[in-house]
């Protein structure tokens, strides 16, 4: 089947089974690694992309859905050199250990910013309450949202 | 892990849905947000031929009030329900059971109709609608009927709906924007509720529904009665558990259950 997304702002275009994830999609047929795979069973978040400016947990949709959609990875966040502020404070406040389900929080992050852009901390550990650390390193996590959310707040893009 | 293969059509109304179903009959399934449906089939549990893709219906999608009730698309997204104004001052109990299904990423995706149709005494707004005497609109070969909630939810994962018809709405109460209490517990952030409890006070009586203490959503028969017979909310709770058969799983043995069901409803009890 054919299957249109704009991703990262480029318009893809790729004939797939339907049953291809949209993970999948993104990895193998766009060449987006950035998002990874971790428990492949909608619990973990680490596969978290943007569909239509909200999260969604890509292995848990298939690519068919997002036909006609606008889709963002982690690859399209940044401005050039210039990283998205969730990205800045995620490197600034140590907000990971081995990486690995960094990419899925700072997209969680990112749709959570825009849905509440003045969040307490307990909206941010409930807003990210889908995406699981297995360095357990949340609190510096949520203190990078927190400061995200302090600089978009206060320093629009 | 990756679903078996299946055909894929897009249903463009709810009348096209209806029409694909009957077209492929048994082998097709409905997917709305894929939040149940999907990892089912990833585990190859579910192994359809052909998914009838609802997830663009937009006709589907609405929140309105209705004069004495309030009508919601069976389309409606946990986060729609979850953020919509009418149900803030008509049915404040559904946006708080909405606000804890799953996750941000699952309420974005997963929809009211498609938590009904699966089935999952687990499952939170289940047991919130039982509890609200909701009614259920399917739409058929043979046009619209009604069920009501309290007919609805049959077994495990087992609905009065039939293969070839679709859940278009669902129609509940006016109960106002307070006067209940969600007692969601579980050990795991963004997970299923071990037990939960939702609690409603309409001008008539108090509604109790039980969430994961049997093979279906349930109503607290029980606690019910026993309020209005003009027990104490401590001695009405006490009866939570009374005819409920919960199963034992990883998470609680089936006594530990039945003791969560007696402290949720009196705590939600205490709340109301
Ligand atoms: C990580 C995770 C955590 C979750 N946590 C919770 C939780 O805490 N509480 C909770 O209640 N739920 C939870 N869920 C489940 C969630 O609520 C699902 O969104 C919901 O159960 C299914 O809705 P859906 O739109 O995604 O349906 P789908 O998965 O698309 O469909 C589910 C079933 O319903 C049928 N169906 C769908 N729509 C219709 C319709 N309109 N008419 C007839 N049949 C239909 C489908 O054919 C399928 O059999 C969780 C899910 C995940 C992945
Ligand atoms: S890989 Fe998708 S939720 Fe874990
Ligand atoms: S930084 Fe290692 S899993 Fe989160």
């Amino acid at each position: 089947m054919k299957v249109g997304v704009t991703v990262n702002g480029t318009a893809q275009e790729h004939d797939v089974e339907p049953r291809t994830l949209l993970v999948h999609y993104l990895r193998e047929d766009c060449g987006l690694t950035g998002t990874k795979v971790g428990c492949d069973t909608s619990s973990c978040g680490a596969c978290t992309v943007l569909v239509d400016g909200e999260s969604v947990k890509s292995c848990t949709m298939l690519a068919v859905q997002a036909d006609g959609a606008t889709a963002t990875t982690i690859e399209g966040l940044a401005n050039g050199e210039a990283m998205h502020p969730v990205q800045q404070a995620f490197h600034e406040h140590h907000g990971l250990q081995c990486g690995y389900c960094t990419a899925g929080m700072v997209m969680a992050a990112v749709s959570l910013l825009e849905e509440t852009p003045d969040p307490s901390e307990r909206d941010v550990r409930i807003g990210i309450e889908g995406n699981l650390c297995r360095c357990t390193g949340y609190h510096n996590i949520v203190e990078s949202v927190l400061a995200a959310a302090e600089q978009m707040r206060t320093q629009p893009r | 892990m990756i679903p078996a293969a299946f055909d894929y059509v897009r249903a463009e109304s709810a009348e096209d849905a209806v029409a694909q179903l009957a077209e492929h009959g048994d082998e097709a399934k409905l997917l709305a947000g894929g939040m149940s449906l999907l990892p089912l089939m990833k585990l190859r549990l579910a192994t359809p031929a052909v998914l009838v893709d609802v997830g663009r219906v937009s006709e589907l999608s609405y929140v309105r009030d209705a004069g004495d009730h309030v009508a919601i698309g069976a389309l409606t997204r946990h986060r729609d329900v979850e953020t919509n104004d009418v149900l803030s001052r008509e049915c404040g109990v559904l946006r708080a059971v909405a606000s804890q299904v799953g996750d941000n990423q699952v309420r974005h995706r997963g929809t009211i109709g498609g938590s009904i149709a699966h089935g999952d005494p687990a499952s939170d707004l289940p047991a919130a609608l039982l509890a609200l005497d909701a009614t259920f609109v399917a739409q058929g070969p043979a046009g619209t009927r009604e069920i009501a909630a309290s007919e609805f939810f049959q077994g495990f994962l087992e609905t009065a709906l039939a293969p070839d018809e679709l859940l278009c709405e669902i129609r509940v109460p006016k109960t106002g924007a307070d006067g209940f209490a969600f007692e969601k517990f579980s050990r795991r952030a963004q997970d299923f509720a071990t037990v939960g409890v939702v609690a409603v006070r309409t001008s008539a009586a108090t509604h109790v529904g039980l969430i994961n203490m049997g093979s279906t959503p349930l109503r607290a028969t029980a606690v019910e009665r026993a309020l209005a017979q003009g027990a104490t909310a401590a001695d009405a709770a006490a009866r939570a558990a009374d005819g409920t058969e919960p199963s034992a799983d990883l998470n609680a043995s089936v006594e530990y259950r039945e003791h969560l069901a007696r402290v949720l409803v009196r705590r939600a009890l205490g709340a109301i």
